[in-house]
């Protein structure tokens, strides 16, 4: 039964990706101009158009071009950078780590910031403390990150200069890492300073991401809480001497959280999502930086490149929630 | 009844303050030339990084101050907002009705429709929307349209979303039932019996939708791929006062207080709006 | 002796100050099986939900106190007043399809008072389980405690939520119209299984019912309630063979006899009905005069 799912989830992640590979693939085809006239100096001959035209396969029809570029991107090889002259897989790897760090650091957040004040909203039913935390949440949802970015860069970078507001980490520091996962591996390696100066180069991007999801997760947690704690076990709970924080957390958290799974799946891939401008903004050397560079640069198989990866990246989240949600109800579980 | 009441109360203040904002910015966008109180690209390096009226070294006449180039910046995000509003406008328009009809479709046939629609929104939703609108401009190259057809390329999946989930609920409902039983055609009763049903919804997602549109487009000038670069733009003033953050902070903080209460606005005219054309609600 | 519960005078309204409880008194001696019957809304369930503390946050207690055996609930501070409730009563709630928590296993749930309110081992709670699982009929314990809720029939479910309401040796056990909810075949056996374990283990039960046929086979005393107001207090057997109050009369000519039953159902008849409604608007005023 979770196998079956499973499959079938897997065979429409498929199609999907099939679908975004595709897309991309035609409207960077329909673009007017020419990438190669652009990467060359003028004065070049069309010889010299010609043998890079066909260096980098654009000679051929677009469903030939296509289906090369697929059968390439199927054993690893997703190509070229026009204008970084770099394998495209090797500089998406590099680019990644950082968008990734970025992304679970506000994920984290998110969940701790929207988990606790759900259930403090829930406790402090129908009282100002949640009227409080319903105004909160909504001025956090109904902003969106870039403007919650330029908003935090005024207050932390500008007004009260605390943290930084451009790059991944001070360009003066002796990095030690082996990997592009800096923040990870500054921790594993204990080296508490490099981690403190990537998190205040870190937070305030992962506050400005995580601040519309973290208002979801509470509004919708606490919605379903509520609903929980009328039913008769959870009355039975309380009964039973339970304190109302026990009742919540033992009891009601649980059955509430499922639903909300669900919709934070979709809502984690929007924050990726986000990740591109917020990290224009901050100027953090992540994966979505480097996006609208290449559009800018009209970086053809980057573009794809990068684009694809966003798209397995979402695919993935939504199959994994799936299964999460699958493994966590017990009706699905044996059913 | 009574919290049904209460709520309807508790609207409209918002209501008022939302759609006064919102009717007051437009206003000044449409009249920009009667309103404005200087040119907007008019250039002065004797002015430059004038503060707002109420520091000292303000000139009388710029009363938000200037940007680096001694622009006045009251006149441009007067006339910045034009842009904002015609981009709101055309392309939540665009994307409602393209997405609403899909939704429509799909919820109410169901069937290889509902799976061929349901695919599509899939494709669309595996891509990070604000790099897909920088895609879609860099293809279609800068400039209005341009912008305004790329959200609406983008953003009609919120629309498909939505009604396709509410017309499959209605469409379950026993006054549809009873419709198809009284010998109603189909497309009859989609448009009679359950498009009255999901308005209510389509204007709040219209609603909020037209202040995603202000902050895409708002995104696209602020990577300066959104139109000319000579019009000012609300999202190329933000840019600006980005890079000259330390020196002219008023640059950045003006224009990010009118994007912020114009999308506050839309979301809270969309919600009182739903509340007041709900029929359950009312 | 100190009665096992002692209710004086309780009243309690709703926000827009409607009365739900209309002063209502009513003692249960340890042991005792106390009916409580009404039509719905005569504010039956609204007692038991008084006396376990987990009256809807919308209804507030106006007057009147509620002894827990001699300890007066409304003056304790709330977490002294949940221990209090946790340890002495339990509760077997009448729908068992949602008094169980769906997403733990049943062993858990059984257990989760004793160790973590009353602060047993888990061997000891594990063993103290079984042996109530075995008091009500349940012969492979090791499959239901393992169970999810969704697992088991409705009537296993209400098994087990008797048998985790008597696992702590509670004092007082509010039931709250415990068969409603289930088929009329397992109706029986469960009131059964709840009269053979009151007796074995000499627990009071404030037994909440609307259904005088199951108030008949298994209480001592009932109370009769009449829009939040106690119309009638005797002993089961005497009300049975005289019915003093009205109301009650006409209830009973309302319910139908296992003995005879084609014989006509009369409804309760609108005369008495008026002269209630007289009568309890009578008493809202001469309430609500020194209250204001």
């Amino acid at each position: 039964m979770l196998l079956q799912r499973f499959m079938i989830r897997l065979l429409t992640m498929l199609i999907t990706l099939f679908g975004v590979a595709v897309v991309v693939f035609v409207v960077i085809r329909v673009a007017p101009g020419d990438p190669i006239a652009m990467m060359l100096p003028p004065g070049a001959t069309d010889a010299d158009i010609d043998r890079l035209r066909a260096l980098y396969g654009l000679d051929k029809t677009i469903v030939q071009q296509f289906f090369i570029w697929l059968s390439g991107v199927v054993r690893g090889d997703f190509g070229t950078s026009i204008s970084l002259r770099q394998d495209v897989l090797g500089l998406v790897f590099n680019r990644l780590p950082a968008t990734l760090e970025l992304a679970i650091v506000a994920l984290v957040m998110a969940v701790t910031i929207g988990g606790t004040t759900a259930v403090i909203g829930a406790r402090e039913r129908g009282t100002a403390v949640e009227a409080g935390i319903d105004i909160a949440s909504g001025a956090a949802l109904s902003i969106p990150d870039f403007l919650w970015g330029l908003v935090l860069i005024l207050l932390f970078g500008v007004l009260v200069p605390i943290f930084d507001i451009s790059g991944r980490v001070s360009p003066q520091l002796d990095l030690p890492f082996v990997t592009q996962f800096y923040l990870f591996e500054s921790l594993l390696r204990l080296r508490l300073d490099l981690t403190w100066d990537l998190l205040k180069h870190m937070l305030m991007p992962a506050v400005a991401l995580a601040l519309p999801l973290a208002a979801i997760i509470s509004q919708l947690l606490k919605q379903s809480l509520k609903e929980v704690l009328d039913l008769d076990y959870v009355v039975l709970a309380r009964v039973k001497g339970f304190s109302e924080t026990q009742v919540i957390l033992r009891e009601a958290l649980k059955n509430a959280a499922l639903p909300t799974l669900t919709l934070v799946g979709v809502q984690f891939t929007f924050l990726i999502g986000g990740t591109v401008i917020v990290e224009r903004l901050f100027s953090y050397e992540g994966l979505g930086n480097m996006a609208i560079d290449a559009v800018i640069n009209r970086d053809l198989p980057l573009i794809q490149g990068i684009v694809l990866v966003f798209a397995l990246l979402f695919v993935l989240i939504n199959l994994t929630v799936d299964m999460m949600y699958a493994l966590l109800n017990p009706r699905l579980r044996h059913g | 009844m009574d919290e049904n009441r209460a709520q309807g109360r508790s609207v409209s203040p918002r209501l008022w303050l939302a759609g006064g904002w919102l009717l007051l910015a437009l206003l000044a966008a449409i009249f920009a030339p009667l309103v404005a109180p200087q040119d907007p690209l008019a250039q002065d390096l004797m002015l430059e990084r004038l503060p707002p009226f109420w520091i000292d070294g303000a000139e009388p006449g710029y009363w938000l101050g200037t940007d680096s180039l001694g622009r006045d910046l009251l006149s441009r995000l007067i006339f910045g907002g034009r842009i904002a509003f015609i981009v709101a406008f055309a392309a939540a328009f665009a994307a409602c009705l393209v997405g609403s009809t899909l939704g429509l479709v799909a919820g109410y046939f169901g069937g290889w429709a509902d799976r061929i629609i349901s695919r599509i929104v899939d494709v669309w939703m595996a891509f990070p929307p604000v790099l897909f609108a920088i895609l879609l401009v860099a293809v279609l190259g800068t400039g209005l349209s341009s912008v305004i057809l790329a959200i609406a390329i983008i953003d009609w999946t919120r629309f498909c979303r939505v009604i396709r989930a509410e017309t499959m609920g209605q469409s379950r409902m026993d006054y549809v039932e009873n419709a198809r039983i009284a010998g109603y055609g189909r497309i009859g009763i989609m448009l009679r019996e359950v498009l009255p049903n999901v308005v209510p919804s389509i204007v709040a997602l219209l609603s909020l939708e037209m202040g995603i549109a202000v902050i895409v487009e708002a995104i696209l000038s602020f990577v300066n791929l959104s139109i000319s670069t000579d019009d000012p733009t609300w999202g190329g003033i933000i840019a600006e006062g980005r890079l000259s953050i330390h020196q002219a902070w008023w640059v950045l903080v003006f224009p990010l207080i009118t994007l912020i209460v114009t999308v506050l606005s839309f979301s809270q005219f969309g919600e009182a709006l739903k509340t007041r054309f709900d029929p359950v609600l009312r | 002796m100190n009665a096992c519960l002692d209710i004086r005078d309780l009243s309690a309204v709703l926000p827009n100050g409607q009365r739900v409880l209309r002063s209502v008194s009513l003692a249960v001696q340890p042991g005792e099986v106390r009916a409580l019957v009404g039509e719905s809304g005569a504010g039956k369930t609204m007692i038991g939900k008084a006396v376990l503390g987990v009256l809807p946050s919308s209804v507030r207690i106006v007057e009147g106190d509620i002894r827990l055996e001699g300890e007066d609930l409304g003056r304790l501070q709330p977490k002294a007043r949940r221990t209090l409730i946790g340890a002495r009563t339990a509760l077997i709630p009448q729908d068992p399809l949602t008094a169980l928590n769906p997403s733990r296993r049943i062993g858990s749930q059984m257990t989760d008072r004793l160790v973590r309110i009353l602060g047993w081992n888990g061997e000891r709670a594990d063993t103290r389980i079984r042996q109530l699982l075995d008091e009500v009929q349940i012969r492979d314990p090791d499959r239901v405690l393992k169970s999810y809720p969704h697992e088991l029939s409705g009537g296993m479910r209400q098994r087990v939520l008797i048998a985790a309401a008597f696992a702590a040796e509670p004092r007082l056990i509010v039931a709250d119209e415990p068969t409603t909810a289930l088929d009329v075949t397992v109706q029986k056996q469960i009131l059964r299984l709840i009269v053979q374990l009151q007796r074995e283990h000499g627990t009071a039960i404030l037994f909440v019912t609307h259904d005088l046929g199951v108030v008949a086979k298994i209480s001592q005393k009932v109370s009769v309630l009449y829009a939040g107001k106690v119309v009638e207090e005797a002993e089961t057997a005497a009300l049975f063979a005289a019915p003093q109050h009205p109301y009650t009369r006409a209830l009973m000519a309302a319910t139908p006899r296992y003995t005879d039953p084609f014989a006509s159902l009369k409804p309760v008849d609108d005369a008495v009905l008026a002269g209630l409604a007289a009568e309890i608007a009578a008493a809202d005023q001469a309430w609500r005069r020194p209250h204001g």
